[in-house]
């Protein structure tokens, strides 16, 4: 059974000038993961804003599930050094008890971090805790704005694996931004491809050989995403060493990415 | 009540704890000044307190209400002036903040009939402090206070991250306008203490060096009030006993304790 949690209908923003936004429509239901994907100024963030409700539509309108709770990861955390502030305190400015903060801080893998001071934290530190933060508002939909930017590679595909386990634990739905093509694609059921409009949607398999897709993003990065389908068979922590591969380690070797640690 | 009588009665000890008082919410406010960026903002709505010194001379109304009337007038066509971007924040503040002053001064020279101690109003004055300063100032600090307590989450959520309490349902645009109602009233009872052209330091020096010492926000609030009470009790001594003007006597004790700590304390915990 799919549940709603919101839909928007021909919905667009406009700030001065031509549509930033146009006439979209998209629904996302309980369970789903669905990704934007596009050029810069394609308008991403804007219709994400609007899902949030807090960027205001020019037309269309959005309806979202009563009482659902939303989680917001937003890009970036950038933080004034003169607000000292500790990973506990920030957990705790959700208002929840701190167990559920020390278990979703558990759920994104930092638990160790609880005690620790927000200012210290690396890039992929501080997604991961903006993303604990979401969780422990317990979301019935997940929103999250380019989550992997500014975190190496090895850590995006691990962050990208984390909220697909999310999803299938929390079985919330899960509103994405990316820029990371090729690794956003094994963890989403949902691709749209936005420039200012919906150019194209559908499945990661498919929406690879979609005519829009290669006018949209080119002939090169379309065919590099068709034949980019290696799976993993071992998993990293957060430092990229290799853990818990599912064979031995020699099964590590037809994956391409590890030369270099 | 002889003792307490006797107490008020002494303008000494009616500075000292007014001046406490004042620092009471100083304390606090200083944090989000730090926080937010807003300096420049403090000192805007200082330099206005001397137009509203002015208009109070002028329209024969108490100063104390002219002052917080004119702060709250100036915040707001901030506020609404900022949001129409024509300007940059910092450009129209130094218009509105020198506007605001020199304005209160020729107003001043036109109403020869009025004799004014400027240098009090401009640099804080010990004898200045009356007993319905002193009610001014606790009665205004008890609402600040209150006010801080009930919305201290979302006012602390909106300055870390504004979109992310948005999201979360905190009513951010109203809560900045109340954080800068609290600026306006803070700096009109504060400027019997140390004056229009040192507020901004009784906000900002107190908290920069908690800074130093405190790990969580409201640890540094804790301290920023304790360190702002210690400046008022030594500046207003050192005023009573070397006869410095008050204003520059705290600021000055403010300073000395932020360098004692930076150069004590070698690095932030956080």
């Amino acid at each position: 059974m799919t549940e709603r949690l919101v839909t928007l209908n021909d919905v667009s923003v406009r700030f001065d000038g031509p549509p930033v936004v146009d006439r979209i429509n998209l629904t996302v239901n309980r369970g789903d993961i669905v990704t934007i994907i596009g050029p810069n100024g394609a308008g991403k963030t804007t219709l994400i804003k609007a899902v949030l409700g807090i960027q205001k539509v020019s037309s269309g309108d959005i309806w979202r599930q009563p009482g659902a709770r939303i989680g917001y990861v937003p890009q970036h955390l950038i933080l004034q050094p003169t607000l000292p502030l500790s990973v506990r305190r920030f957990l705790m400015l959700t208002g929840e008890p701190e167990s559920a903060c020390r278990e979703a801080l558990a759920q994104t893998g930092v638990a160790h971090l609880f005690g620790a001071s927000v200012h210290h934290l690396s890039g992929g530190e501080k997604q991961r805790l903006l993303i604990a933060r979401a969780l422990a508002r317990k979301p019935d939909l997940l929103v999250l704005d380019e989550p992997a930017q500014g975190v190496d590679i090895n850590g995006q595909a691990a962050l990208y694996e984390l909220i697909r386990g999310l999803r299938d634990r929390l079985n919330c739905g899960v509103i994405m931004i990316s820029h990371d093509l090729h690794l956003v694609m094994a963890a989403t059921d949902r691709v749209i491809c936005l420039n200012q409009h919906v150019c194209c949607s559908g499945h990661p398999a498919d929406i690879s050989t979609d005519p829009a897709f290669i006018e949209t993003f080119g002939q090169r990065v379309a065919e590099s995403l068709a034949v980019y389908h290696h799976h993993h068979n071992h998993q990293h922590n957060l430092h990229g060493d290799v853990v818990g591969a599912a064979g031995d380690s020699a099964g590590h070797e037809d994956c391409d990415h590890h030369g270099v640690h | 009540m002889a003792f307490i009588d006797s107490v008020l009665g002494d303008f000494f000890w009616r500075a000292l704890i007014g001046g406490l008082g004042v620092a009471l919410v100083a304390g606090p406010l200083g944090c989000f000044v730090v926080w937010r960026r807003m300096a420049y903002f403090g000192d805007t709505l200082a330099h206005s307190a001397l137009l509203g010194i002015a208009l109070g001379f002028l329209l024969q109304l108490p100063l104390n209400l002219t002052i917080a009337g004119t702060c709250v007038a100036l915040a707001l066509i901030l506020v609404v002036l900022a949001r129409s971007r024509t300007l940059a924040t910092d450009t129209l503040l130094g218009i509105l903040a020198h506007s605001a002053l020199a304005i209160g001064l020729v107003t001043l020279s036109f109403m020869p009939e009025v004799r004014v101690d400027l240098s009090g109003y401009l640099f804080g004055d010990l004898l200045a402090m009356s007993r319905d300063d002193l009610a001014w100032i606790y009665g205004g600090a008890a609402v600040i206070l209150a006010l801080l307590f009930k919305l201290w989450r979302g006012l602390l959520m909106a300055t870390i991250h504004e979109e992310l309490a948005r999201v979360e349902g905190f009513p951010v645009e109203r809560l900045r306008l109340l954080l800068m109602l609290m600026f306006s009233l803070v700096i009109a009872v504060a400027m019997k203490i140390v004056g229009v052209l040192l507020i901004t330091a009784l906000l900002i020096i107190p908290a920069a060096t908690a800074r130093r010492l405190a790990r969580t926000p409201e640890h540094m609030v804790l301290l920023a009030v304790v360190l702002g009470m210690v400046s008022v009790a030594g500046g207003l001594s050192l005023s009573w006993y070397g006869d410095s003007p008050a204003g520059p006597s705290v600021v000055v004790t403010a300073f000395g304790l932020f360098l004692l700590v930076y150069g004590m304390v070698r690095r932030p915990h956080s």
